[in-house]
């Protein structure tokens, strides 16, 4: 039966402006990119029970870690899974897919809230939550790089941009939400996660409304792809598949946790790491307003980064991310000794411009690797790789920090080796990076140079 | 494109990217007022 939700039903008409397209994948990441803000939850849901404080049988800080965790790993987990089927049923469909299980998410988890049951809120945030962060994270990629072949890395960077961007936007209004409805004994998380359920489906089926695909054949006018004996560049498709089986899927897989690591186990101490190395010079409001910083640069990171790939060419643009990010990790223990809060910001400030611009420079480089055809897929697949990261980073952060301490080492000091170690990473990531090379064109390729193989092809 | 179409066109531009960009927007300044409270 045809549905609406069909790709067929989405193929753009004549005249259709390409410009249309990137505010329906930002209405999908500015919602999915709440997961950011998570955060926000942690304190009032160790108090449901205790009302003004937490009671003996509340839930700990430990145990509502998990809930972002299991987030992050099903978003691994279902963008590995559903990519191959969202190539096939098209953005409309899989979008509308992410907004029934990211709104359905909350409104489970609310109901795990409503009855204090922390595993239902794992199942509702978590796994279900999860798939649809999954799904809506890699539904609008490839329809944009169709939209924009000839600047695919800026067209990507609108849309992940909405990732980072969606935090700032959750922060707030979750916080104004629960004063709203919290009650001097209970601190309104439940009616919360239900009015952010509902206001982030609609948005994200607004997202599935307006986005369409282009016309088989479709390029922008006055665009001429590049032929084969250049660069490889969009010259092959590689189907997920054999993409695994290349080094060069494995080689991004590391650049992308390897960069991913670095920053996200800084990212989620930003506020005490600041603190501490400033001992009375950063107060917590002045943290805060440290964190609301590094989101703006994460956000803006993913554009501006992305939109310089074009220029530069991806593996530049990585080259950059490494040998700046290691010199800045090594720089940044001496602006806490010289005691400068200006140099210290921005230093972390491009560290996390650079840790955002990684997730939005990811898929144009696939694309450039592996062709566009199922480019949708092999980015779902890349992704385990910051399920994986999302572990490393606060793991590495968080224990080396406390074995330190544990050992006699100032608080202040204690980050310092924290910082080497992350350019170390960097520095794996850097050869990884130097290590990826176009993909063979007579294995992968036609040799008219632009049609791929089809799949049952290759290997002849 | 006829007239008509290019101004059907154009609305929709506006439409949909005032959808998206709005809340960001408000994001952005929520986020910036605090930010403020750094280098007071």
């Amino acid at each position: 039966m045809a549905s609406i939700l069909d790709r067929e039903r989405t193929v753009a008409g004549p005249g259709f402006s390409r410009w249309l397209v990137p505010p329906a994948a930002l209405c999908v990441h500015l919602s999915i990119g709440q997961a950011y803000a998570f955060s926000v939850f942690n304190l009032p849901m160790t108090r449901l029970i205790g009302g003004a404080k937490a009671g003996p049988d509340d839930w700990s800080l430990t145990e509502l870690g998990w809930i972002f965790s299991i987030a992050i790993v099903f978003l691994g987990v279902a963008s590995a899974l559903f990519g191959t089927w969202l190539d096939r049923v098209g953005p409309r469909r899989a979008m509308f897919t992410a907004a029934c299980c990211f709104g359905g998410g909350f409104l489970v988890a609310a109901f795990g809230v409503w009855v204090h049951q922390l595993w239902i809120v794992y199942l509702g945030y978590g796994v279900l939550g999860g798939c649809g962060l999954g799904i809506g994270y890699i539904s609008p990629v490839k329809t944009l790089m169709s939209w924009f072949p000839d600047r695919p890395g800026m067209a990507t960077g609108m849309a992940i941009m909405g990732f980072g961007g969606g935090a700032l936007i959750a922060s707030p209004l979750s916080v104004r939400l629960m004063q709203a409805f919290a009650t001097p004994t209970n601190p309104g998380v439940a009616p919360t996660f239900v009015t952010l359920g509902i206001i982030y489906f609609c948005f994200m089926v607004i997202g599935s409304a307006i986005v369409r695909v282009p016309a088989a054949g479709w390029l922008p006018a006055g665009y001429v792809p590049k032929l084969l004996p250049g660069r490889s560049t969009a010259m092959v498709d590689v189907n997920p598949d054999e993409a695994l089986r290349t080094p060069q899927f494995w080689l991004l897989w590391w650049v992308l946790c390897l960069n991913v690591t670095a920053g996200i186990g800084v990212l989620g101490q930003a506020s005490a790491m600041s603190q501490e190395m400033f001992h009375g010079r950063i107060s917590a409001v002045a943290a805060a307003g440290f964190v609301g910083l590094l989101s703006l640069f994460n956000m803006g990171g993913r554009f501006f980064w992305a939109s310089t790939s074009d220029l530069i060419g991806r593996r530049a643009t990585y080259t950059i991310f490494f040998v700046l990010g290691i010199m800045l990790y090594a720089v940044v223990p001496t602006t806490a000794h010289i005691g400068s809060t200006v140099l210290f910001v921005l230093c972390y400030g491009v560290i996390i411009s650079m840790y955002g611009g990684g997730f939005a420079t990811i898929p144009a480089y696939l694309r450039d690797v592996f062709g566009l055809q199922y480019v949708g897929a092999i980015h779902g697949r890349l992704l385990t790789a910051w399920s994986a990261a999302g572990i490393f980073g606060p793991v590495l952060v968080n224990y080396i920090r406390a074995y330190q301490i544990e050992h006699g080492v100032a608080r202040a000091d204690s980050y310092t080796i924290t910082m080497y170690l992350m350019a170390g990473l960097l520095l794996i990531g850097l050869f990884c990076n130097l290590a990826v090379r176009p993909l063979r064109a007579d294995r992968f390729a036609r040799a008219d140079g632009l049609s791929p193989l089809p799949a049952e092809e290759r290997g002849r | 494109m006829s007239g008509s179409a290019n101004g059907s066109v154009g609305g929709r531009l506006v439409v949909y990217w005032a959808i998206a960009g709005i809340p960001l927007l408000w994001g952005v300044w929520q986020t910036l007022s605090n930010v403020i409270k750094l280098f007071q």
